[in-house]
């Protein structure tokens, strides 16, 4: 469509006065913009309250979607799941077969570990999570890659608190408002995660790449150890995961590591935990600079 | 007796007798879809890549090739605004590029004022093409090529995603110039 004729202001001052300040006005807006843009790339958390409060005022909706989604997300699997559905039973049934043999030895192994730990000593804290919640949202036009959860502030939530699902570890919080918080997944090209290999001492850093997989980088260089196939796990090293959550599979070799996907896909969560972090003080180790350690 | 041609007495607007335009509707209704537009993709699954379009920017830049003239030039800053509060992008990055958005397209109707709809998919595809890239090197982490090429779905969904918009905002437009208060 063509503009219509109020561009060609002729020769009414005001309407021309009119013209020239909204040019004015729209640049003064994108050097706010710029100056802003700056502003938020030195210190990212500056905006974080207005932005956590936009989101706990739309949280209520993004939460009914969400549970809108789920539901019939679940329902169509349950009509998926009539698909063949003798031989998928036959096969479930040998599965679970094995699975009961697997789960009395893991429980003769637990119960063994109990006795040792006794032995030495030892004592295992219950983790119990300072709040469960749904993934109600994320940013999905974003190159970045944030979720939020329906839990904030009121429910104890914390900044850098980890934030699993049953099947691994999503991410972690990086902003909370009060009912809700952002959510720092693992594939955000700034997101880092101490992991090891499961079953070994193969240590590594999980890298997002901001394209659904992760970098596996190990620290350790030389022959490259890693096979495809491999499940990496937390290690608990920095403080805020604790040890043994699953993260990623590996799914492709490079020179320094690998190229994997992560285990606990956001997309295909429903609830999360959000559980305290690991070790507070080493945590906050990692943060403080070198000089005002040193001088500690 | 004669009869009257039935189509005189209205138009697309609806009737011409005893109605009128609502001067809230008129005004409101470009700004409350642009804001909905940016608000939309919060509601999608959190998928490990980016897949949505940004709708608020496309909405944006529908109303402005669709109806020239209706938004002022300005309207990108406070658009922008609330964007930034939901894009997940830094905080600043929609103003910025919102309010150049709409300097840039004042700029490009000044050469050619009159256009078909296919100049039109072509600005606002380079627009969005522009912005998406300008929205990973600027996303606050850092660029890699990677999340560039992970940025590809997006970019294509975006560009073929314009006349829908496009026409989601004509029928607002219809809606928004309909004759509902009674005279």
């Amino acid at each position: 469509m063509a503009p219509s004729g109020t561009r060609r202001s002729s020769y009414s001052r005001r309407a021309q006065y009119n013209l020239f300040t909204g040019y004015i006005i729209a640049g003064i807006g994108a050097l706010i913009g710029a100056v802003l843009l700056g502003l938020s790339f030195f210190q990212p958390s500056f905006f974080g309250g207005p932005r956590s409060a936009a989101q706990d005022a739309v949280s209520p909706a993004t939460e009914t979607a969400a549970t809108v989604r789920t539901s019939s997300k679940s329902l169509w699997d349950s009509i998926s799941g009539y698909y063949r559905a003798g031989s998928k039973n036959a096969e479930l049934k040998r599965e679970m077969e094995l699975a009961r043999i697997r789960l009395e030895e893991a429980e003769a192994v637990r119960q063994e570990n109990v006795r040792l730990k006794g032995l030495l000593d030892l004592q295992d804290q219950e983790r119990t999570p300072v709040a469960v919640a749904r993934l109600i949202g994320s940013t999905a036009s974003s190159t970045r890659r944030f979720a939020y959860v329906g839990a904030g502030e009121d429910d104890g939530v914390a900044v850098g608190m980890p934030v699993r699902s049953p099947r691994g570890v999503v991410g972690r919080i990086l902003e909370t408002g009060s009912d809700s918080s952002r959510v720092l997944l693992l594939t955000d090209s700034e997101s880092v995660l101490p992991v090891r290999r499961a079953g070994d001492e193969v240590v590594a850093f999980a890298e997002g790449r901001g394209d659904s997989l992760l970098r596996i980088k190990l620290i350790n260089l030389g022959i490259n150890p890693l096979a495809v196939g491999d499940l990496f796990v937390t290690s608990g090293a920095g403080g805020y995961y604790p040890p043994g959550i699953a993260v990623a599979i590996v799914t492709e070799l490079t020179d320094d590591g690998g190229v994997a996907r992560i285990v606990s896909d956001p997309a295909a969560t429903d609830f999360v935990a959000i559980e305290p972090i690991f070790e507070p003080d080493a945590a906050s180790g990692a943060t403080t600079p070198v000089e005002e350690e040193l001088t500690d | 007796m004669e009869r009257m041609e039935p189509r005189a007495r209205s138009d697309a607007y609806g009737s011409r007798i005893n109605r009128s335009h609502s001067p809230l509707l008129a005004n409101v209704i470009p700004w409350l879809s642009i804001l909905l537009g940016s608000l939309l993709p919060v509601f999608a699954l959190a998928a490990a890549l980016p897949m949505v379009p940004p709708l608020g920017f496309l909405t944006l830049l529908a109303w402005r090739l669709v109806r020239p003239g209706l938004l002022p030039v300005w309207a990108g800053f406070p658009l922008g605004l609330f964007d930034d509060l939901f894009s997940g992008q830094p905080f600043g990055f929609a103003i910025l590029l919102w309010s150049m958005t709409m300097l840039v397209i004042e700029f490009v109707e000044l050469r050619l004022p009159w256009r078909a709809f296919w100049q039109d998919w072509f600005t606002a595809g380079l627009l969005v093409v522009v912005y998406l890239l300008a929205g990973w090197l600027l996303s606050g982490a850092t660029p890699t090529l990677p999340a560039l090429v992970a940025l590809i779905p997006q970019l294509l969904m975006s560009v073929l995603m314009f006349p829908i918009v496009a026409r989601i905002v004509a029928r607002f437009d219809r809606l928004r110039l309909m004759r509902w208060k009674r005279v």
